[in-house]
Parts: structure tokens; sequence; C-alpha cells
């Protein structure tokens, strides 16, 4: 659909490994396993395995698991702490485990014929969301009426405030889209880039520009995905810092 | 003959909306420029706004990456 390549019917599509298929019959329903199910359940049995077993042993000089989990809970934990104050420390157990969740999904979805659940908009829209609800909930709870003082700009000249609570109003209630599709559009453009270039890679089987095609897109290839890896962390990390600053906001209101 | 032409202006608008593509990749680069002459000027602060920067880039990029969004919607999620 996306356009064929020239020549011997070499089509590609770059977006068919984001469908969701079942894994055991044909037909999709709502309880069937389909391959976002599986990859989702591999996703909670490595960070399960990862925090399990790094932390069975407990040794004072940590092995490879302990010190990869020491790492990514010191990591998250300083997170938390420098962006959301002291305060935010004890909704840490929850921002650690979205990081751990929205970064494993991300590396596992990049292993060849994966399937990458946070490239869908539907997983990552309830993460999304929950940040969302979790932090206007918090903001009432914690300061009542005075955390619609996010949005009346004290600092800011009277006759600017109305049109500024607007904007705030705004931007406001775009920030669990936003919060959303920044994964999901950052995990799928990437692999879609991938698949384009991998559906060039076999024109040497076809044509003779393939002699000057292919070593260019297998080249191309490896450099996207070293980029990919660069992207599924800085993601992870860019969705988990921004869960801190909405804390931060729930949590201290006033500018 | 009618979806032909709907179909039509329906890939004309996802190239167009890749334009905002541009814009976005105006802004990161804005951002990270900034912040690496910032950080030439006053080496020893730079570590402590490394966070900072992230923040700007994901706001920079999340503009660009809503109109890949509508271009993908254009080209996948048309109801013709």
């Amino acid at each position: 659909m996306a356009g064929e390549a020239e020549g011997q019917g070499l089509s590609f599509h770059p977006m068919e490994q984001f469908n969701v298929k079942p894994l055991f019959g044909d037909a999709l329903s709502a309880m069937s396993i389909s391959n976002a199910t599986l990859w989702m359940a591999v996703t909670i049995a490595c960070i399960a395995i990862l925090f399990v077993l790094g932390t069975a042993k407990r040794a004072v000089i940590p092995g490879r698991l302990q010190s990869v989990a020491e790492l990514a809970y010191s990591f998250v934990h300083k997170m938390v702490e420098d962006v959301a104050g002291h305060d935010g420390l004890k909704y840490f157990p929850y921002i650690f485990t979205l990081f751990c969740f929205i970064v494993f999904s991300n590396f596992l979805g990049l292993i060849p014929g994966a399937f990458t659940t946070t490239s869908h908009i539907a997983v990552t829209a309830v993460l999304a969301m929950s940040v969302f609800l979790f932090v206007t909930i918090l903001g009432f709870v914690k300061n009542g009426t005075h955390f619609l003082g996010l949005f009346w700009v004290s600092s800011a000249p009277l006759a600017l405030r109305p049109v500024l609570a607007i904007i705030e109003l705004i931007s406001y209630f775009v920030r669990p889209v936003s919060h959303s599709i920044r994964l999901a559009g950052n995990m799928m453009a990437g692999h879609a880039v991938i698949k384009v270039f991998a559906a060039f890679a076999p024109l040497i089987l076809v044509s003779g520009i393939g002699l000057a095609v292919t070593p260019l897109s297998i080249l191309a290839i490896t450099a996207m995905y070293g980029l990919e890896i660069l992207v599924c962390f800085i993601q992870a990390y860019v969705f988990t810092i921004l869960t801190c600053v909405y804390l931060k906001d729930a949590l201290h209101p006033g500018h | 003959m009618t979806g032909d032409i709907a179909a039509m202006g329906a890939y004309i608008g996802a190239g167009l909306a890749c334009i905002g593509m541009g814009g976005s990749a105006v802004g990161v680069g804005n951002v990270a420029g900034n912040f690496l002459a910032g950080a030439l000027r006053n080496p020893s602060a730079a570590a402590g706004q490394t966070a900072t920067l992230f923040i700007g880039i994901a706001f920079a990029e999340a503009l660009g990456i809503f109109s890949f969004l509508v271009a993908l919607l254009l080209m996948f999620a048309k109801g013709f």
C-alpha cells in the first residue's frame, strides 16, 4: 500500500510489522492471545527475572545482574529526587515501574521479528492517561483548590492572566496526548524506516542496480539500528522524566 | 473516480504534512545547539542541565511527531 518498488513485484509494507495478529486461531477477539500480549508478557518476565534474580543474593560486591538492577534503580531514584524533589520519592515505585516497562518493551522490540508493544498508541495512551489521572487526582488531593493556581499564573500581569489561563489549560490537557504519541511515534517511525531500507536490500536479486543499492541499504539499516538503540533508551528516559515533571507540578503547583 | 481524487489528495496531504517535521528538526537543532554553546562556556554547569536538555528536545520533537502522525493517518487510516 505504501508503494511498490519497480520491477519484479518487489512490494514492501513498512507498517505491516505493527499488525496485531492472534497466535492461536484466525479471528482476533478481545480475549485472544495476540503477538502484542505475548511480547508484553515477555517484557514482564524479563523485568521479573532481572529484579528477582538480581536482588536474590544481595551480595556486597554485586554480580553482573545485581549491578544492572542496582544501576537502573539508582538511576531512576536520582531522577525522581532531582526533578520531583524529596516529596516525590513516595511515588518512586510507580515511576520506576513505568520506566522498566517502557525501556524493556522498547529494547525487546529491537529483536528482529519481535513485536514492539510501545509502538501502539493504544498501549502508550493507557500509560499516559494513567499518569495524567494520577497526577491530576494527586494534585487535587494534596493541594485542594490551590492546584488550580497552576493555571492562574500569579507572576504575570493581571490583564494577561485570563489569556495565559486558557493557554495553560489547553497545554495541560494536551499533555496525555503528546506524552503518549511521542513514545509511540518515535518507536513506530524508527521501525518503519528500518523496514523501508530492508525492502531495498534484496534488490540485488532482481536487478543490476542492486549492486549499488544493496550495500548502501544494509549500511543504512545498521546505522538506523544503532540510532534506534539510542532512541529506545532516550524515549523511555523522556517519558519517565516528563512524568516526574508532571508529578512536581502536582506536588508544588506554585510556579 | 472521486475516490481516486480523494486518495490523491490524501497522498499529497501526507507529503505536505511532512514539512512539519522540518520545523521540528529546526527546533531540536536549536535546543541542542544552544545547549552546546552554553555548555562550552560553562562546562561545570552542563552536567546538571542534561535533564532540561532532554525535556526541551522532547517538547520540540513532539510537534514533529504530530505531523508524522497526520501523514500516517492520511496514508493508512483514510475512510474511503
